[in-house]
């Protein structure tokens, strides 16, 4: 616990993260590189052809969502219980992108799905799933924009984050029940267990390049949200 | 069930961005009433509300009588808010009924409509009540709660020459029996009282 | 305890109350529906389920915003807070209020409403067994958004985006449920409904009370 408290005082944030951002970026940039081209490289698969390779860019998107939102709940049991000062700021920087790669994961999942089941949507546990975990970001960005007072606002989100964080595995278990009930077998196998080693580089690849995009943009957005803030109480100490 | 004092220490109070105040030190004894004064936004209703535990302080402490802690505090207070808690549904009667139930006070329902001069309006539903009429029933309210410490935000507004007489001299009453009164106040109580002056 | 919720069941019964609302409303789509989708008993049966119980939760749902809101408002929660009554208690008793001003009386209603779409008799026992085991969730769950959105000034529109994906294992319990009657088989259906709702409202005062807490110090 002390260490994550190294990284409280805004400032020392700041000169951190600058420090490593760039690098952060570099690393960014190779892994999605990497994946992409070997992604590109594979060869297709017997069954659905060269669309198999939507895979690279909507299983990472899935992962990531996840990871954001798990993230968020850390945040938001750090913000309430033991009321680390950058928490809440943290917080409120991820929930945008994490719609965004949620968002990102439906549309891939459904390009996918276009030429394997002949549908732009279907009823499947894992994108319903989805869309339910892309309503709970939502959720908490509206709560978060519609609470004026930023401290209350920062509480109220944290609340529901940890709420949501809670209540998600219910809903997945209960949309997994649902599908067994309606469908039969989930026919969305990202790869299934088999996966073959030839897809699982570039899969991997693409899962770090994904999980590194997230973390550049989040710090990023992190620096931004401390100095918007510095901004504007500065401004307000010189009008009082 | 009353308290030694009120006692409240090196108090800092902020709202929003603001701080309204800083090591704040005063106290008041069993038998006193205080007068908040000063101009708006200068922080009484947040200090009355740090006092009541709704409003966590940014530093220093409050302490009525041993008691410290922000719901335990709450529990010896007797609330008087801006606003009036009359529901439009329910009657005088059934508002003082419920409260005293939940508050697990005596029920002399009648005897606490009679002293603020709403025993002819006790059955007719808020909705019909005047502002004036709505504040005297907060007042019979704050009356049966049996709390010792009475906090009070604006007690006089609303209230005509006679809802302002019986207003002071239920405060009165209250502190002759060893409670305590705190009120925020724009005007004169008309009683004998301390004044504590925000800026 | 006790006096808060009568208090507030009268308040919600009398003229201007909610309990009528929430009837109304459920009524309401329960006709719309065969209106839109067509007057063949059959398929209405096979949607009823999920329609009947989309229907129900969504007139739980609309007297939610006023649940702390009216006594946020007039300062009637002031006055609560400090009453004895820990914050848990009070959220509790409030949920235990709406349940029985808007989630008993959509039970008991709910068999009209299933010969209306053309349910069988122990498919009809299974919907209002169900709605009569998940609604308490509804209350549960929504009490959370009231708390939440109670500074808010047009909280109601925000409070059923973050309080439906919540209420998902619900109606898919419930409604799953009720079809399983109608398909003659048996699934865990009700014992997952009631596990969800005898988990979601012991744990909902907790967080109700947080937010309320929160909204307090305004």
């Amino acid at each position: 616990m002390p260490s994550l408290f190294v990284l409280a005082n805004p400032k020392r944030f700041l000169d951190l993260s600058g420090a490593v951002l760039p690098w952060l970026a570099a690393a960014t940039v190779l892994a999605l590189g990497a994946g992409l081209t070997l992604g590109w490289r594979a060869p297709p698969d017997y069954q659905q052809g060269d669309s198999v390779k939507i895979m690279f860019l909507h299983v990472p998107a899935a992962w990531t969502a996840m990871m954001g939102y798990g993230l968020i709940a850390v945040c938001a049991l750090f913000s309430l219980v033991w009321r680390h000062p950058l928490a809440d700021v943290a917080a409120k920087a991820a929930a945008p992108m994490g719609a965004a790669f949620t968002f990102l994961g439906l549309v891939t999942g459904s390009l996918w799905g276009k030429p394997m089941w002949g549908a732009w949507w279907v009823w499947d546990a894992r994108l319903t799933s989805f869309l339910l975990l892309l309503f709970l970001y939502l959720g908490l960005i509206a709560l978060r924009n519609a609470i004026e007072e930023e401290t209350r606002a920062a509480r109220a989100c944290a609340i529901l984050a940890l709420v949501g964080a809670a209540n998600l595995p219910i809903i997945e278990f209960s949309v997994d029940w649902w599908t067994t009930l309606h469908q039969g077998e989930s026919i969305f196998r990202a790869g299934g267990p088999t996966i073959s080693a030839v897809f699982l580089w570039p899969l991997a690849s693409m899962g770090i390049g994904y999980t590194l995009l997230f973390l550049t943009l989040w710090t990023i957005r992190i620096r931004t949200e401390i100095i918007e803030r510095r901004a504007r109480s500065l401004l307000l100490e010189s009008a009082a | 069930m009353s308290i030694a004092a009120i006692t409240v220490t090196n108090l800092t109070g902020i709202r929003g961005q603001r701080v309204l105040f800083r090591g704040l030190s005063f106290r008041v004894a069993a038998g006193q009433a205080l007068s908040l004064e000063g101009p708006n936004g200068a922080g009484k209703t947040s200090l009355l509300r740090m006092i009541a535990g709704f409003l966590p302080s940014a530093a220093g402490t409050i302490a009525l009588g041993e008691t410290s802690e922000a719901e335990e505090r709450g529990r010896l207070i007797g609330w008087l808010g801006h606003h009036d808690g009359a529901k439009p549904q329910l009657t005088p009667r059934e508002v003082l009924t419920f409260f005293a139930q939940l508050y697990r006070a005596e029920a002399d329902v009648a005897g606490a409509l009679a002293a603020v001069g709403l025993a002819s309006l006790a059955d007719l539903p808020c909705q019909y009540l005047s502002a004036g009429q709505k504040k005297r029933l907060a007042l019979a309210r704050l009356k049966l709660s049996g709390r010792a410490v009475w906090l009070l935000d604006e007690p006089l507004a609303a209230l005509d020459a006679d809802g302002k007489k019986r207003c002071g001299e239920i405060i009165q009453a209250h502190c002759l029996y060893g409670g305590i009164a705190i009120a925020a106040t724009h005007e004169p109580l008309g009683i004998a009282c301390e004044r504590l002056v925000l800026t | 305890m006790i006096a808060l919720v009568l208090r507030d069941t009268r308040l919600a019964t009398r003229a201007g109350g909610s309990a009528v609302l929430a009837l109304a409303f459920f009524a309401a789509v329960a006709t719309l529906v065969p209106l839109g989708v067509g007057a063949d008993l059959r398929l209405l049966a096979r949607v009823a389920a999920g329609v009947l119980w989309v229907a129900a939760v969504l007139a739980a749902l609309l007297s939610l915003d006023r649940l702390f809101q009216s006594d946020f408002d007039d300062g009637s929660l002031d006055l609560i807070a400090l009453s004895p009554l820990s914050l848990e208690a009070i959220a509790t008793a409030k949920i235990a209020a709406h349940w029985l001003t808007t989630g008993l009386p959509l039970t008991l209603l709910s068999p009209l409403l299933g010969l209306m779409f053309g349910l069988p008799p122990q498919a009809i026992g299974v919907l209002a067994l169900s709605l009569l085991i998940g609604t308490p969730s509804v209350s549960a769950l929504g009490a959370i958004g009231a708390a939440l959105t109670l500074s808010i000034r047009r909280g109601g529109l925000i409070l059923p985006l973050l309080v439906l994906p919540l209420l998902v294992p619900a109606v898919i319990f419930g409604a799953g449920a009720v079809q399983a009657a109608l398909d003659g088989l048996s699934n865990g259906a009700l014992l997952l409904l009631a596990a969800f709702s005898v988990a979601v409202t012991c744990v909902s005062p907790f967080a109700t009370a947080a937010c309320v807490r929160l909204n307090l110090a305004g």
